[in-house]
């Protein structure tokens, strides 16, 4: 976590997104929007939240700071460094390994760094592995900032990654061609 | 096998768009009015009618559950759906939110107006983002169109429908998880009672149903409780999607026939299992909480909740993990533990400690460094697990080693045997 002076403030655009938000809960629970809230405050500081940050959302929701950091650090998608412009997170849970995840993580190796959570040295990405994402029958794959990747292989992961680097990222989704969960034979 | 003009979700797949012109052509939303007009009796009447059970893993009777909302009370009530669909195996309730939000929302008017609800929020997970972006404009659509919101589909019934996303953490699909993380708190299960429809959302009387059940009421209602029962078995009853990963020639998701055999609807939809039905070794019939069942099990199961409790596993959320003979199944669920110690919301002792307590052990004995003691130490401590915490986690995380052990027992320990004798 930085030290540096608190000066986070929503922009005008994410302003307008946080009174939007608070009109979905009763007006006496402001509370309940500390996770969208916090989500809005990730995106607009390069996907990773200072103790400043939280802070300031806290006194936002005119909550007590522990109770969002309590929040921040409860949740694994709250992240409090920075991990790229990309994030790269490997589903490793048995749907996904049966299928061969390890390769997967193979190929993020090779291409981002030897080990997890680390920035590549170009500053473009990071990877870590990630518990059972929800996208089973399209093992194995990988979330991207938002998006997914499903049906990889060490092959196809490389072209994702690879896709990365040269700033026309790929086409989300099945990398075998196939529409959504559909069988195909 | 389930005809084509007996399936609910005919867009499950997303073959055309998701929008509400779209979905209008499919069926949806027709003179929804009308079906609100002949009452909240007549709602959950037909509810318990068609046998439905919650579809989110425990199997309650949906229609029961909704009778027990208070029907008079001075407080809000709520409808919650549960869209936290995390349970590894599992990716069903994402193919209905992208392809058939409409359905959805559609469900949540109906099932609302049955409970007296003219709110309901849905919790869907983080990770899929690109989903709630679907399911918003969906729900934008319905209000432009006037289909929910101040007297929704011209009912007389105001209806709003928000949409919450979580942050990543399996525990909040346990409805008071749930309600704890969408009053802005850490995710950690309530003791109970009270129950939800009791004291649930903000200390209001509150039902959480998952994204299926709700998905389904429409359909139930136009076509009628006994048309959907006139599937499957009694008690076991309707369609059901199924999601088939692992160790087959075809993952997918597919709509059945509930009560189908096991083999058949691996064969039918699948592809089969890699290398043939002999090649299987073992199945986790239900989600990864239930206990695997053996390939001689597997030959004749059929797929119901209480064909999968009489072998002693689930039909869970119905998410089928093949494994075929090239499988290390304690390796296998090893990954389970895994999940689960990292899951675990840490509020009961023997959840917090005892899933990383039992990764430990199924590591040792996936490196072939425990002896058979070791197993019945493990095993001893699974069960001082399950039943002792407040929430299923505990149970959830026992329950897969358990399986391991009840059918693989011996095959484990005489590798043990060789790595020793190496």
């Amino acid at each position: 976590m930085s030290n540096q002076k608190n000066t986070f403030v929503f922009n005008k655009e994410n302003e307008i997104r946080a009174k939007e938000i608070l009109l979905k809960y009763p007006t006496d629970r402001r509370q309940s929007a500390i996770m969208p809230l916090l989500d809005l405050a990730q995106r607009q500081n390069e996907n990773w939240l200072s103790r400043d940050i939280v802070e300031y959302v806290a006194d936002y929701l005119e909550m007590p700071f522990i109770k969002a950091w309590e929040v921040v650090t409860f949740y694994s998608m709250y992240y409090t460094k920075y991990n790229g412009k990309y994030l790269v997170q490997v589903c490793g849970t048995t749907p996904c390994w049966l299928r061969g995840s390890d390769q997967v993580i193979k190929a993020c190796k090779e291409v981002i760094s030897p080990e997890p959570n680390t920035v590549s040295s170009d500053g473009l990405f990071s990877w870590m592995q990630v518990e059972c994402l929800g996208a089973c029958v399209n093992a194995p794959l990988v979330q991207i900032n938002d998006d997914y990747y499903e049906d990889l292989t060490y092959d196809t992961t490389k072209n994702v990654l690879q896709s990365l680097i040269d700033g026309s990222p790929l086409s989300v989704g099945s990398q075998s061609g196939r529409k959504s969960s559909k069988a195909v034979s | 096998m389930l005809k084509e003009k007996d399936k609910i979700f005919t867009n499950l797949f997303g073959d055309e768009p998701f929008h509400l012109k779209n979905a209008q052509a499919r069926g949806d939303w027709d003179n929804t009015k009308e079906l609100i007009k002949k009452g909240r009796e007549w709602i959950i009447d037909e509810m318990k009618k068609s046998e439905l059970r919650g579809r989110g893993g425990a199997g309650f009777p949906t229609g029961l559950k909704w009778s027990f909302m208070p029907k008079d009370s001075k407080l809000t009530n709520y409808l919650v759906v549960n869209a936290d669909e995390s349970e590894p195996g599992t990716c069903k309730d994402r193919d209905m939110i992208r392809n058939e939000p409409h359905k959805l929302i559609e469900g949540c008017l109906l099932a609302s107006f049955a409970m007296n609800a003219h709110t309901c929020y849905i919790y869907i997970r983080g990770e899929y983002f690109n989903e709630a972006v679907v399911l918003q404009k969906a729900i934008d659509e319905a209000y432009d169109a006037g289909l929910i919101g101040k007297n929704a589909a011209k009912s007389g019934w105001d209806f709003d429908i928000f949409l919450h996303r979580g942050a990543g953490a399996y525990i909040c699909g346990e409805e008071t998880a749930l309600l704890e993380s969408l009053e802005g708190k850490k995710g950690q299960p309530r003791l109970k009672p009270p129950f939800p429809a009791n004291k649930g959302l903000y200390g209001s009387p509150t039902t959480v149903n998952n994204v299926e059940t709700i998905a389904v009421v429409p359909t139930i209602l136009r076509r009628g409780g006994e048309w959907f029962s006139s599937f499957g078995r009694p008690k076991n009853t309707g369609t059901k999607v199924f999601c088939i990963s692992g160790h087959v020639n075809n993952p997918c998701n597919i709509e059945e026939e509930m009560s189908i055999p096991l083999r058949e609807l691996i064969e039918k939809h699948a592809g089969g299992v890699t290398g043939g039905w002999d090649n299987l070794k073992a199945v986790i019939p239900g989600g990864s909480s239930v206990p695997l069942i053996p390939k001689s099990t597997c030959d004749t199961v059929l797929m119901d909740f209480d064909s999968l409790s009489a072998v002693k596993s689930g039909l869970g959320t119905a998410a089928v993990i093949v494994m075929d003979k090239s499988t290390d199944l304690v390796k296998a669920i090893s990954k389970l533990s895994h999940f689960y110690k990292h899951e675990s919301c840490g509020q009961c002792t023997p959840c917090r400690e005892g899933t990383g307590w039992m990764w430990r052990m199924m590591e040792k004995i996936g490196n072939g460094h425990a002896s058979s003691n070791d197993i019945d130490k493990l095993l001893d401590v699974t069960k001082q697990i399950e039943g002792h915490t407040i929430c299923a986690l505990g149970d959830a995380a026992a329950w897969p080693i358990q399986g391991l052990f009840r059918h693989f027992r011996d095959e484990i320990e005489e590798q043990l045997k060789k790595t020793k004798a190496a």
